[in-house]
């Protein structure tokens, strides 16, 4: 045991793992093996759970977004309280916290929900909590000369609101919107502590039954990547196309 | 007709309008001039409910609101379309082309069909001089050509009377003749126009009538030939001889 320390500390701890991989050929048959045959459940755990839980609930929580924005913004107090208590809950708790009350906490009351659904609603909560404040933003800055326009042509706020302030707020929304998007992906690994089978979880159960922890965590962590720079990449396309009027 | 009667406006504690009489005849063109301050951008936007007036009766062919009540949103935005407003700073819609810049009224306030509208739409641009330019984004387009387009997203919506907001004041110097000629084009068909400029000629050559205000109240209302050559105010004298 001695020696081995001693020996890592002289040949550095990755050079080591992979020596004690290579130099034992019978190891290395079964790390690639291993590798090869977790592939692919975890690329289903991705696309049958990550990517799904990451869209709908991105979408939910976008439609919650702008719904507590535009209360932030309205005129009427009770609307714009209920917003901001909303919104200061949500990001005043840790979400882990948020998915175990959903979760575990609620059957106590007697409200029973599946692990999947307990992630969507957590997790949108999440989003439109967040991004709400990005939405507020983007309309704030969205000049006002734009809302007298619209209306000096006779448009009522719904009007103004959908076709005249909504698109110009995208544009420069789509930035910070991609952020979230992309912390979102990451985040539904959470959900794996509420028995939802995405991804990470999957690793998990792979991980265990091995014991080789480092190989199978790192290829779930290359998917997360993988995924992550896709959709840097959709956001740039987006941007240039949203950016051509300007 | 449009009549405007005992008009206040107040912002918090400034009073900015401070009781104002006016009223223009079908087709005619008045001015409205004054120092900065003076309350005549004000004015024009309670015309259209812009500016929600603090008491005061506006009237356009027949349709009134009368603020010392409340008025329901309802017959504000019913008012509006009878005025077609021209902006300082155009505020045209950055993410739509000149096309669907003028298009967008007739369309979605209107439910007209967007056939038709595309084609109303392109000859109204044609009339403002921009009919190569129908496909052209604001960004695309010079100060000059963008408030001309929207002139003509103002014409869409046949307002019984254009109000101009300072049109020609955001723009170099160079580009101002382009849209006058379009408002003065206007004017000679017969449009009713309330124009708030500091445009001496514009004002010599195309009103019926200029209106001098300051201070929250009209000074003196005369002819062009008469205000210009001899103002009876001294407010007025003071001010003409300032910008001339």
């Amino acid at each position: 045991m001695t020696e081995l320390i001693k020996k890592s500390q002289r040949n550095g701890l990755v050079k080591m793992y992979l020596s004690s991989i290579f130099a034992d050929p019978e190891r290395t048959a079964r790390l690639i093996d291993i590798a090869q045959s977790s592939f692919l459940p975890l690329l289903k755990g991705a696309i049958f759970y990550t990517i799904p839980l990451t869209i709908i609930t991105f979408i939910v929580g976008l439609v919650l977004a702008i719904l507590t924005a535009l209360a932030r913004i309205s005129h009427v107090r009770i609307f714009q309280m209920i917003a901001r208590v909303y919104v200061s809950a949500i990001r005043g708790t840790p979400l882990i916290v948020q998915l175990f009350i959903i979760f575990y906490g609620l059957p106590n009351i007697g409200i029973i929900i599946d692990s999947y659904t307990a992630a969507v609603i957590g997790f949108s909560l999440s989003v439109g909590a967040y991004t709400s404040e990005i939405i507020r933003a983007a309309i704030l800055s969205t000049p006002k000369g734009q809302w007298e326009a619209g209306y000096s042509i006779g448009m009522s706020y719904s009007q103004v609101l959908r076709r005249i302030i909504l698109p110009q707020a995208a544009r420069v929304s789509i930035p910070p919107l991609s952020n979230s998007f992309i912390s979102l992906v990451k985040d539904t690994s959470l959900a794996s502590l509420v028995l939802v089978s995405e991804m990470f979880r999957k690793a998990q159960e792979i991980a265990a039954s091995n014991y080789e922890f480092l190989l199978v965590y790192s290829e779930a962590a290359l998917i997360y990547w993988v995924i992550c720079f896709i959709l840097s990449i959709i956001q740039q396309v987006l941007e240039k196309k949203l950016d051509r009027y300007v | 007709m449009i009549s405007i009667q005992g008009l206040y406006k107040q912002f918090g504690k400034l009073e900015v309008l401070k009781g104002i009489d006016i009223e223009v005849e079908k087709g005619n063109v008045v001015v409205v001039i004054g120092p900065s301050g003076s309350g005549k951008t004000t004015m024009l936007r309670c015309l259209n409910v812009l500016e929600t007036p603090t008491k005061g009766v506006i009237s356009i062919e027949g349709n009134t609101l009368d603020f010392s009540g409340n008025v329901p949103k309802k017959n504000i935005a019913a008012f509006r379309r009878l005025t077609g407003m021209v902006f300082q700073s155009y505020n045209l819609f950055p993410h739509k082309t000149a096309l669907e810049n003028v298009m967008e009224g007739p369309v979605i306030v209107k439910n007209e069909n967007k056939e038709s509208a595309r084609k109303k739409a392109q000859t109204l641009l044609e009339k403002v001089g921009l009919g190569d330019k129908v496909d052209y984004y604001p960004a695309q387009l010079s100060g000059g050509q963008q408030q001309r387009v929207g002139i003509a997203r103002a014409l869409a919506m046949e307002p019984k009377v254009m109000l101009f907001d300072e049109p020609t004041s955001a723009l170099d110097p160079e580009l101002v003749g382009e849209v006058l000629k379009v408002m003065k084009d206007l004017a000679t068909e017969g449009m009713t126009m309330i124009v708030v400029t500091h445009e001496m000629r514009f004002a010599r050559e195309a009103a019926d009538e200029v209106i001098f205000m300051d201070q929250g109240v009209v000074v003196e209302r005369d002819k062009p030939e008469n205000i210009f050559t001899n103002p009876k105010e001294e407010r007025t004298k003071k001010f003409l001889n300032m910008i001339q």
